[in-house]
């Protein structure tokens, strides 16, 4: 399976990375490398197998349900978690502005 | 006094404790090693206050007759992949430079408490996605070795994990935090004549590193022994709550139990790792490694790894998939880099704050990893992918019913030139042909270092264990060593 250079750009909106026209004439090229070497697994008979879903059998842990079981993961961390953000206003994260 | 800086973890940390030198002065000699080694550009933060507070402290309770930790006095580099508190940690990226953690990743916090201390924050591949250290934001890492041919060219010092085998090799530390996810711990330790161990996964808690491929990230340590880096793997794992992959395992005393007499063991040889064109040096290393283990009382015996050639593949459809979702983060809200243009919006803020944020390796695989997850592929790439990582991880356990540990070459190759391979990303994947299966059954596996080539660069060999049995590994590990009597070093240049 190979890409084209527009759904190499439609990709880029997905992963939402701006790329321009110098970016697309290099990416696609590698994309469709890269892609011819992975097609190869289509060849691999896994009609009888099932998908890998834990590297390490473990059963899923749940934690108990309890405010600030763990000081650090819990709450009242505001200006911490603020801390590097680009713009923090009035205890916010500050975006642009999304409704008109 | 002696040099310092030539001791390994074990040797500074006895020598600490017996009084022969104390924990300031061992800092003080890697730190001014450090500083001098700009050239390698092996750091990207180096942190010489915070080796001499850990030293101290170490010091102070010497003095004061209290028990030491399992590090205490040895001063480590520490993969800027690790959430360090107060310390820029940046995964080598553009997005996250001046990026500053409120908090402390499980693994460093863990060698802290067990008395070591930070000399610098090292460079390593952009979000570990590399396998030369030419990608990271910060520039390239030069390896300390260089061929004897004349040709004085940098030759790379692997990746992702370019820093920390650099600065291993280059004795500005005695060991280094490491990350693995396809082979970053292993191959750089075999381009730089070093040891490494990834764990099982599971070993290591994920929580404060920077997230690469979830189901495949693992820390491990690179030292210049076996017996250092079971040393400080002890101090890096254990159970974390933090992390849901955590394994709620009890950690052996893998230094305490090391045993290099291997009679009554088998040592698997994978015929499929035999392929065409891998370089007859990196063969003969393989014959030696062999012999070796004869040697320490192993029986040899042939195994099957039918689906190796699939691995390569399969990762570069996992890896770039969990990828793609992980570094969805990186949004220009929370923390890193914005890039707001004039008068955009926020899906232009996104776009643009990651069109500037991220290198171009990082790019194509969250872009490849967006596209293998799309609406109508996902079953013909990603679920394909995963159902052949689960017969590759069936060939291990059939093979593992045959052998008791699996001898193999870490790399294709010995370490190439700068820039050799950056314009073909394929051919760069390919450095990772012998490393990627383990990483794919999350099995622990190892590099030693076996011998120098004909252009006097050193080539590595791979011990691959069961899930869990991290002892056998390094027993094996320790065989090889004690026989390959490795004990070169590149001469100094930087």
């Amino acid at each position: 399976m190979s890409v084209t250079r527009e759904q190499v750009a439609k990709i880029a909106s997905l992963a939402r990375i701006k790329v321009d026209e110098g970016d697309l004439d290099h990416f696609v090229p590698e994309f469709n490398a890269i892609l011819g070497f992975v097609e190869q697994l289509s060849e691999v008979d896994t009609s009888s197998v099932e998908p890998m879903t834990a590297v390490i059998e473990q059963k899923l842990r749940l934690r108990d349900d309890v405010i600030d079981a763990d000081p650090l993961t819990g709450g009242g961390k505001q200006a911490e978690v603020l801390a590097n953000a680009p713009v923090a206003e009035h205890g916010f994260f500050g975006v642009p502005k999304v409704i008109e | 006094m002696s040099d310092l800086t030539l001791l390994g973890v074990k040797a500074i940390r006895d020598g600490v404790a017996a009084g022969d030198f104390t924990a300031r002065e061992v800092a003080e000699a890697f730190n001014a090693n450090v500083a001098a080694a700009s050239e390698l550009n092996a750091f990207i933060v180096t942190t010489p206050e915070h080796a001499l507070a850990a030293a101290d402290a170490v010091d102070a309770k010497r003095a004061a007759g209290e028990e030491l930790g399992v590090m205490a006095g040895v001063p480590i580099g520490m993969k800027d992949l690790f959430a360090t508190r107060g310390v820029q940690t940046t995964a080598a990226s553009a997005i996250l430079e001046g990026f500053k953690p409120e908090y402390e990743s499980t693994v460093s916090q863990k060698l802290w408490d067990a008395g070591a201390g930070m000399l610098g924050k090292l460079n390593l591949d952009q979000f570990a996605m590399g396998s030369s250290n030419e990608t990271s934001h910060f520039g390239n890492v030069a390896n300390p070795w260089k061929a004897n041919d004349g040709s004085n060219n940098v030759l790379a010092p692997g990746g992702s994990s370019g820093g920390s085998s650099a600065a291993v090799a280059a004795r500005l530390a005695p060991a280094a935090t490491g990350t693995d996810t396809g082979g970053s711990i292993r191959q750089p330790a075999a381009f730089t004549g070093i040891s490494g161990i990834k764990p099982t996964y599971g070993r290591c808690s994920r929580w404060g590193i920077v997230a690469f491929a979830s189901s495949l990230d693992q820390a491990g340590p690179m030292a210049r022994s076996v017996e250092d880096c079971a040393v400080m793997l002890g101090a890096m794992a254990g159970f974390d709550p933090k992390d849901s992959t955590s394994l709620d395992a009890p950690v052996p005393d893998w230094a305490g139990a090391l045993n290099a007499d291997l009679r009554g063991k088998k040592v698997g040889i994978p015929k499929e790792y035999r392929m065409d064109g891998t370089d007859a040096e990196i063969l003969a290393s393989w014959d030696d490694g062999i012999a070796w283990l004869k040697d320490a009382g192993a029986e040899v015996v042939d195994v099957s790894l039918p689906h190796t050639k699939y691995a390569l593949p399969a990762y570069y459809i996992v890896a770039p998939a969990e990828a793609s979702s992980n570094l969805a983060r990186y949004d220009g809200v929370r923390y890193g880099l914005r890039d707001l243009p004039e008068g955009a919006g926020l899906q232009d803020m996104y776009a643009a704050t990651r069109a500037a944020g991220f290198g171009p390796e990082v790019k194509r695989r969250i872009m490849l990893g967006t596209y293998v997850l799309s609406a109508g592929f996902y079953d013909a790439y990603y679920t394909q992918a995963m159902k052949v990582r689960t017969l590759i991880q069936r060939d291990f356990n059939d093979a593992f019913g045959e052998c008791d540990v699996i001898l193999a070459p870490t790399t294709p190759t010995a370490a190439f030139p700068l820039g050799d391979k950056l314009d073909d990303p394929l051919a760069m994947y390919l450095n990772d042909v012998f490393s990627v299966p383990a990483s794919l059954a999350g099995l622990p596996a190892m590099s030693v270092p076996s011998r120098l080539n004909a252009k006097g660069l050193p080539l590595g060999l791979q011990l691959v264990g069961k899930a869990m049995d991290e002892q056998m590994v390094l027993n094996a590990g320790l065989a090889i060593e004690q026989r390959a009597g490795f004990d070169a070093a590149p001469g100094k240049w930087w």
